[in-house]
């Protein structure tokens, strides 16, 4: 009982803190059906809620099929940027060599719109899993590369003057300092870089493909499927939803200090 | 007659290597100075200092904003080396990082992601010590400067004293016999700024560490030093050395005596001849910082 009224507030205590957005979907939903009803909207162009969510409900083991297709290639392909960019910022922001020979490349290269290298890679790779991982990978990449350099360079001047007169050895420095002051700088870009991840999936299914999300999206599209259309568009943004929101969660494991840090410059702007 | 004079910036023959009262010198600046090169500008921060830093003394340094104060500060903690002269610490020449100091700068530089003890911490956990054989001391300094209840906060729960004041622990934990400041208060409110000096005398009367003292408040610099040293504007030259001839502790009151004032006045003397502050009379001090 006492444990029931306790989730019970602090289910109220949620509304409260989100319940302004919750209270917008469902009046834009209510509007959204009420309009198609009222006016007679047709079907193909816009259908009501209802019937996508019928619709999906209906088909929805072709779809969830779709969807781990995809999730599998956005998971691979953000791991590998991942691991490749984190690494990569290191030895640009600490070695002199590497900032003069590559820093310069990587901000050329990220001027390139990455899209239009999609059908190079349906050229170079094929049809299969691996174009679509190196497009998500080359969007995800250049946000958490450069956002990690900027976080290891990031070290303010008199921090690193006191840690110099500690007499502390370069690798002590990194670990106590220069690693912990970086890190918000890389959640910033793991965050920019989970939300192009989903984008650059369905990018690379529409150039080529025989499966995914982005290639249920086409043919449903050229069926004037409309309803299924919206449910596969739903269930993407909830795929780039959870990934985002995963990183986030790591985010605050993994740096606490960082985030209530924010919670309370925000709370002191209110 | 409590206030002396003494000529500043002594030719470098007679550079000291005792203070000019004949005791021991822990710092000597002889014919210091320092040139940066940047992009194939220089700068003049520093021209031909000579000074000599008494064990156990306080000596404050005050000159406009740019003079090369901080410099000068770094230059002595080894963070910068000298374009021609030499420093020593202890004796010994400064051609690296010295560390065998506490040093403090005008922003508290607390890392984010420590409490406030481990703030302090820090300072011996970067030197390769154990950091629980400190920790009694930590939270010791900590109520000594008044945060006895704050160990466990973030920097960002602390307010900007506090934090300085967090900042002043850390550079104390390791009992170095050198405290280098570098205007450790001029971010500071005025009644934040008083409290922190007082508490900073209190400090030192209970340690007698060499402090060297950065700041462009005049008032500040009379009411804690012994000596002031007065900067004239870049590149930076020593003007005079004043001694302060005020009884400890110097409390509230101290502004009142006609030491401070005379002091005061001297100072704001020498920057009205050098153009640093302008304006007609009644003013005695610059304490408002931008
Ligand atoms: N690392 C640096 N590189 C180039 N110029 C510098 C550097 N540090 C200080 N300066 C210049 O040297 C002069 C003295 O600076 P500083 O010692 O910081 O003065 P103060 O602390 O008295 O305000 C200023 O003109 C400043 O711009
Ligand atoms: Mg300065």
């Amino acid at each position: 009982m006492a444990l029931a009224s306790r989730r019970g507030r602090a289910f109220v205590a949620w509304l409260g803190h989100r319940g302004g957005a919750l209270t917008i979907f469902v009046l834009l939903f209510v509007a959204w059906e009420a309009a198609v009803h009222v006016f007679g909207i047709k079907e193909y162009l816009l259908p009501p809620p209802s019937k996508v969510w019928s619709e999906f409900w209906r088909r929805h083991e072709i779809v969830m099929s779709g969807a781990w297709v995809t999730t599998q290639e956005i998971l691979a392909g953000y791991a590998l940027a991942v691991v490749v960019s984190i690494p990569l910022a290191l030895a640009v922001a600490y070695s002199r060599f590497m900032e003069n020979a590559v820093y310069p490349v990587i901000v050329f290269l990220q001027i390139v719109p990455k899209i239009a290298i999609a059908p190079l890679f349906i050229i170079w790779f094929g049809f299969g899993f691996t174009p679509k991982l190196l497009l998500v990978f080359l969007l995800s990449f250049f946000p958490i590369v450069v956002s990690s350099i900027a976080g290891f360079k990031s070290a303010d001047r008199d921090v690193m003057d006191f840690a110099r007169t500690t007499g502390a050895g370069s690798l002590t420095m990194f670990f106590k300092i220069r690693l912990p002051q970086a890190l918000p700088h890389i959640f910033t870009g793991l965050k920019v870089g989970a939300a192009l991840a989903a984008t650059a999936a369905v990018v690379a299914e529409f150039v080529a493909s025989d499966r995914g999300l982005g290639y249920l999206l086409l043919q449903y599209n050229g069926q004037l499927d409309t309803p299924m259309v919206f449910a596969t568009i739903v269930v993407l943004s909830l795929i780039g939803l959870v990934v985002y929101y995963a990183v986030e969660v790591v985010e605050r494991i993994a740096i606490p200090w960082h985030v209530s840090q924010q919670a309370t410059a925000k709370d002191a702007t209110l | 007659m409590t206030l002396r004079v003494v000529r500043g910036g002594a030719p470098a023959a007679e550079a000291p290597a005792t203070a000019p009262d004949g005791a021991r010198a822990y710092v000597e600046l002889a014919g210091v100075a320092k040139t940066y090169r940047r992009d194939g500008r220089q700068t003049h921060a520093l021209e031909r200092v000579d000074l000599a830093i008494r064990a156990g003394e306080f000596l404050a340094i005050v000159g406009p904003s740019g003079c090369g104060k901080s410099t000068l500060l770094r230059l002595v903690a080894g963070l910068h080396l000298p374009t021609s002269g030499e420093t020593r610490v202890a004796g010994r020449i400064v051609d690296r990082p010295q560390t065998d100091l506490g040093i403090v700068f005008q922003s508290p530089v607390l890392l984010d992601w420590r409490t406030a003890l481990a703030n302090v911490l820090v300072q011996v956990e970067l030197r390769g010590l154990d950091p629980r054989a400190y920790r009694e001391r930590a939270l010791n300094l900590l109520a000594q400067v008044g945060l006895k209840d704050f160990a466990d906060r973030y920097p960002h729960e602390l307010s900007g004293g506090m934090r300085q004041r967090v900042a002043i622990a850390r550079a104390l934990i390791h009992d170095a016999p050198l405290l280098l400041m570098d205007e450790p208060f001029g971010a500071l409110d005025a009644q934040t700024r008083e409290e922190m000096r007082l508490d900073l005398e209190a400090l030192w009367l209970a340690t007698r560490k060499t402090v060297l003292f950065i700041t462009h408040s005049i008032d500040e610099a009379v009411l804690l030093a012994d000596r002031v040293v007065v900067m004239s504007p870049r590149p930076g030259r020593i003007e005079r050395i004043i001694d302060v001839g005020l009884p400890r502790p110097r409390g509230l009151p101290a502004r009142r005596a006609p030491e401070f004032v005379q002091a005061a006045e001297l100072i704001t003397g020498i920057f009205l001849a050098r153009g640093v502050l302008h304006g007609a009379g009644g003013e005695t001090t610059q304490d408002q910082n931008p």
